[in-house]
């Protein structure tokens, strides 16, 4: 097993950024489309965004990509490790789901 | 229709809620200098501002970076001051707030408060600076016969701890507080 799974669950802003980036994106598109993938629950500060896009290409979990006729401008898109984290993460989240529902009585089963 | 207001702001917080009650009479912010604001009429309520101190002045690239990076975002700088930045949002577009976890927030607070520490240290060290000289003078009044009392240090002294202890109370304790809640909050939520 890869060392990270042993690791803290991700936040909820770093999973949607790392979520939203399976297509490559630029800052107003990742806060769009989380917001609409929340309904509006997850709104991302501009702010909060570009430190955590900063950390997340520090650690090679995220990519630049230049995009064409706009030097400036950048799009960023998930690397395989950051698949990776997403994958270990829907494990985590599948865990507590599953315990929630049970404990809870939500589940049939 | 130009409208320019001269004032003196100390508490960024205030000065937000300030601009954010002229934005929602229709007097929005659209240039700022040294206590010098400047504002268009627009509808009312068409903006929100937010005031944000940054790590490093506009010019240094990082800064440069990151306010091409708001701009990109669909905020509006509005103005820059030295370390400050005023940006603004369109209220159309939903609640704005640069900072949505704890983390971030946080960040940001340690910001406010190693500058407002900084001007804090400033002032009392101006302060007893001035009140020891005064105070030094009580004591070998004796052999200072000739000489008059310092009053400008002892005024000055006096001014400059006021000040120390003002923005000590009205500024660096609330980021302090703030921050501790923050921390608190994060042993729960992001």
């Amino acid at each position: 097993m890869p060392e990270s799974s042993e690791r803290g669950s991700l936040t909820e802003a770093v999973y949607y950024i790392l979520l939203s980036l399976y297509q490559p994106m630029h800052g107003y598109g990742i806060m769009q489309t989380v917001g609409e993938w929340s309904r509006g629950r997850v709104i991302l500060g501009a702010g909060t965004l570009y430190g955590a896009l900063n950390t997340l290409l520090e650690k090679n979990w995220i990519k630049t990509v230049a995009v064409a006729g706009d030097s400036r401008k950048k799009e960023y898109v998930i690397t395989e490790i950051g698949k990776q984290q997403i994958e270990d993460e829907l494990l985590r989240l599948d865990e507590r789901l599953t315990n929630g529902r049970r404990v809870t009585g939500g589940d049939e089963g | 229709m130009k409208k320019i207001i001269h004032k003196a702001y100390w508490n960024p917080d205030k000065e937000q809620q300030w601009l954010n009650e002229l934005a929602a009479k229709g007097l929005s912010l659209s240039d700022y200098s040294w206590c010098r604001y400047v504002f268009d009429e627009t509808e009312p309520g068409k903006y929100i501002y937010q005031i944000e101190l940054l790590e490093k002045r506009p010019g240094n690239p990082e800064s440069d970076l990151y306010l091409h990076f708001l701009e990109d975002a669909g905020l509006e700088i509005v103005a820059t001051y030295m370390r400050w930045v005023f940006l603004r949002k369109k209220a159309s577009d939903g609640p704005f707030a640069i900072y949505s976890d704890c983390e971030s927030k946080i960040r940001h607070l340690n910001r406010l408060k190693n500058f407002w520490t900084g001007l804090v240290v400033l002032e009392l060290f101006a302060g007893f600076l001035n009140l020891g000289v005064s105070l030094f003078y009580l004591l070998n009044t004796y052999l200072m016969t000739e000489s008059e009392f310092p009053w400008t240090n002892c005024i000055g002294g006096l001014l400059c701890t006021g000040i120390g202890v003002v923005f000590f109370f009205t500024l660096l304790r609330p980021v302090y507080l703030q921050i501790r809640k923050l921390r608190k909050e994060q042993a729960l939520h992001d």
